[in-house]
C-alpha cells in the first residue's frame, strides 16, 4: 500500500482547493466502506485521502414540500432510513438504504459514496433513477447538475472530472397518488451484494389507471439504467396481471447482464421480470393503502 | 505519512501518531494494545472489529485511525464497569453462548448497542441486528438467547424515566 497524506477540509472551497492543487491522485473518502478496504488491497493507490465528512455542504440532509428531498453525498446510510421525511415521502429510498450491509456499514456507508463508486449493484441508486434525482456536482470550473442517470459511465466509472465532487442529490417531492418499491434478489438473507435489483414507481389517475410508471434497474447492466420500453408499455393503462407481466418481460429484455460468480445472465433475466412483477405489485398495495 | 491523532478511548484521552494508512483497528490493537477488539477478515465481512465510533457500531477495519480525530471511540474493554461485567456479558457465559470468542467482543459491542436502543426486541430484530457479526463455533441459537435473555433484565420501555 502506496503512502498517502490525508485531509479532512470543512468547507467545501477548501476541498475544491486541494483537488484543484493536487499533484498525484486524490481519492474523496466518505464512509470508507469501499474505499478502505480497496486502497488497503492495493486496488486504488491514491497519493491524497480526502475525507469530505466534515464539509457542511455535504452533510445536509433537509426536505421542503416545493423542492424536494436534499441529500448531501456525505450522509449516512443510518441517518437517512431513519430520517422521518425520506420514510414517509420516499419509502423505497429508506428501504434501500437500509439494505446495504449491515448496521455497522449503514452507520458509516453514504449514498453519495454509493453512487460515486459506481458499482453496477449499487442498491441505492435504483430507487433514485425512479425517483428522478439529480446530481449536483462542484469542481474547479463550477458547478453542474445532471440526471442520475447519466452519472455513470460503466462499473466503476462516473462523468466526475478529477477536480469534481458530488455535493448533494437531490429528489423532487414524489408525484400525487404515486408509490414507489425496490427489491432485490440475494441468495443469503443479509449482507450480500444484489444478483439483480429493481425499483419501480407507479402514479395512478383518477380513473386508477396507469398515468407513468418508472423502473429502473441494478446489476443487469454496466450500470443502473431505467427501462423505457417496460415504463411505455404500462402507460394508460389498467394496472392488471398481464399489463405486470408485459413490463416484466420488457425490462428484461432490456437488461444486458453478464454471467459471474453471483448469476448467469439467463438467471439474472429472469429474476428482472418476476423483480419487476413484484415490485409493480408492492406499489399498487401501498396505493392502495392509501395513496399520498 | 505519521499524523496526530486525539481521540477519547473507552473515556480516555489518547494521543498518538498514526501512520494514516493505519486502520482505527489497528490504532487500537498495536498502537494502544487494547487486543479485545478482532481482526477476522479485515474487509467488513465478519464484525469481529465492531467498535463503538461516536456512539455508534462501526467495523473499525474499514475505518481510517485519523477518521478518529475528536472522535469518542468505545472497544470491548470499556463496557465492563468497575470490574463488574455487563449484563449483556454475563448473559453470553450463562447461556454459553461462546466457544473460541473471537467473534465475541464485536458482538457485543453491536448486540450492546442494539439492546440499548431496542428495550424488548422480537428474536427476529435481534437476528437481523447482528447480522453483520458471523460467528464460526457457536451457533446462532445460543447467542440469540443470551441476548434475549440480557433484555429480559432491562428496564421496560415504560419504566424508563
Ligand atoms: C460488508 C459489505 C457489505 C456491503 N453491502 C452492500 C449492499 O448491500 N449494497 C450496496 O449497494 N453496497 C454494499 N456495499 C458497498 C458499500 O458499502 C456501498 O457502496 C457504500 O454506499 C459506499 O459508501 P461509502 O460512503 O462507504 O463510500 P466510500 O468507500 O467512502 O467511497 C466510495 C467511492 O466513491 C468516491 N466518493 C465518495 N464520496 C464522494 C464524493 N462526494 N464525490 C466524489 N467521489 C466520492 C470514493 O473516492 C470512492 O471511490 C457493501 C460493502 C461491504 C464492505
Ligand atoms: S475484521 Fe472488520 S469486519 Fe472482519
Ligand atoms: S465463538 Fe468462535 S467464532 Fe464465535
Amino acid at each position: 500500500m502506496r503512502a498517502f497524506e490525508y485531509r479532512a477540509p470543512t468547507t467545501l472551497s477548501e476541498a475544491l482547493k486541494l483537488l484543484a492543487e493536487a499533484k498525484g491522485e486524490v481519492r474523496p473518502l466518505a464512509g470508507g466502506t469501499d474505499l478502505v478496504p480497496q486502497v488497503r488491497e492495493g486496488r486504488k493507490r491514491p497519493t491524497m485521502v480526502l475525507d469530505v465528512k466534515r464539509i457542511s455542504e455535504l452533510r445536509r440532509l433537509e426536505y421542503d414540500p416545493g423542492m424536494g428531498l436534499r441529500l448531501g453525498a456525505a450522509v449516512s446510510c443510518s441517518v437517512i432510513a431513519s430520517h422521518p421525511q425520506v420514510r414517509r415521502y420516499f419509502p423505497a429510498l429508506a428501504q434501500a438504504c437500509a439494505l446495504v450491509g449491515s448496521i455497522q456499514i449503514q452507520n458509516r456507508a453514504t449514498v453519495g459514496g454509493n453512487i460515486c463508486n459506481a458499482s453496477p449493484s449499487a442498491d441505492t441508486v435504483p430507487p433514485l433513477l425512479c425517483l428522478d434525482a439529480r446530481a449536483f456536482i462542484a469542481g474547479g470550473r463550477g458547478q453542474r447538475e445532471v440526471a442520475l442517470e447519466s452519472f455513470f459511465r460503466g462499473p466503476g466509472r462516473t462523468i466526475l472530472a478529477r477536480d469534481e465532487l458530488l455535493v448533494e442529490v437531490v429528489v423532487p417531492p414524489p408525484p400525487k397518488f404515486s408509490a414507489a418499491s425496490y427489491m432485490r434478489f440475494i441468495p443469503r438473507s443479509e449482507m450480500d451484494i444484489a444478483v439483480a435489483g429493481v425499483a419501480s414507481l407507479v402514479v395512478l389517475d383518477g380513473g386508477r389507471q396507469c398515468q407513468e410508471a418508472r423502473i429502473a434497474l441494478a446489476a443487469v447492466a454496466p450500470q443502473p439504467s431505467r427501462a423505457p420500453e417496460a415504463e411505455a408499455a404500462l402507460q394508460g393503462r389498467p394496472l392488471d396481471a398481464k399489463a405486470l407481466e408485459e413490463a416484466g418481460e420488457l425490462a428484461a429484455k432490456m437488461a444486458k447482464p453478464i454471467t459471474d460468480i453471483r448469476g448467469g445472465a439467463e438467471y439474472r433475466r429472469e429474476l428482472v421480470k418476476v423483480l419487476t412483477r413484484r415490485t409493480l405489485e408492492q406499489c399498487l398495495e401501498a396505493l392502495k393503502r392509501g395513496p399520498r | 505519512m505519521k499524523q496526530p491523532l486525539t481521540f477519547t478511548l473507552n473515556g480516555e484521552e489518547r494521543v498518538l501518531y498514526v501512520d494514516t494508512r493505519a486502520t482505527l483497528l489497528e490504532a487500537v490493537r498495536d498502537y494502544l494494545g487494547l487486543t479485545g477488539t478482532k481482526e477476522g477478515c479485515g474487509n467488513g465481512n465478519c464484525g469481529a472489529c465492531t467498535v463503538w465510533l461516536d456512539g455508534e457500531p462501526a467495523y473499525s477495519c474499514l475505518v481510517l485511525a485519523v477518521e478518529a480525530q475528536g472522535a469518542r471511540v468505545m472497544t470491548v474493554e470499556g463496557l465492563a464497569e468497575g470490574g463488574r461485567l455487563d449484563p449483556l456479558q454475563r448473559a453470553l457465559i450463562e447461556e454459553g453462548g461462546l466457544q473460541c470468542g473471537f467473534c465475541t467482543p464485536g458482538l457485543l459491542m453491536m448486540a450492546r448497542s442494539f439492546l440499548d436502543r431496542h428495550r424488548r426486541p422480537t428474536e427476529r430484530e435481534i437476528r437481523g441486528a447482528i447480522a453483520g457479526n458471523l460467528c464460526r463455533c457457536t451457533g446462532y441459537d445460543k447467542i440469540v438467547r443470551a441476548i434475549q435473555r440480557a433484555a429480559r433484565g432491562q428496564t421496560p420501555p415504560q419504566a424508563e424515566g
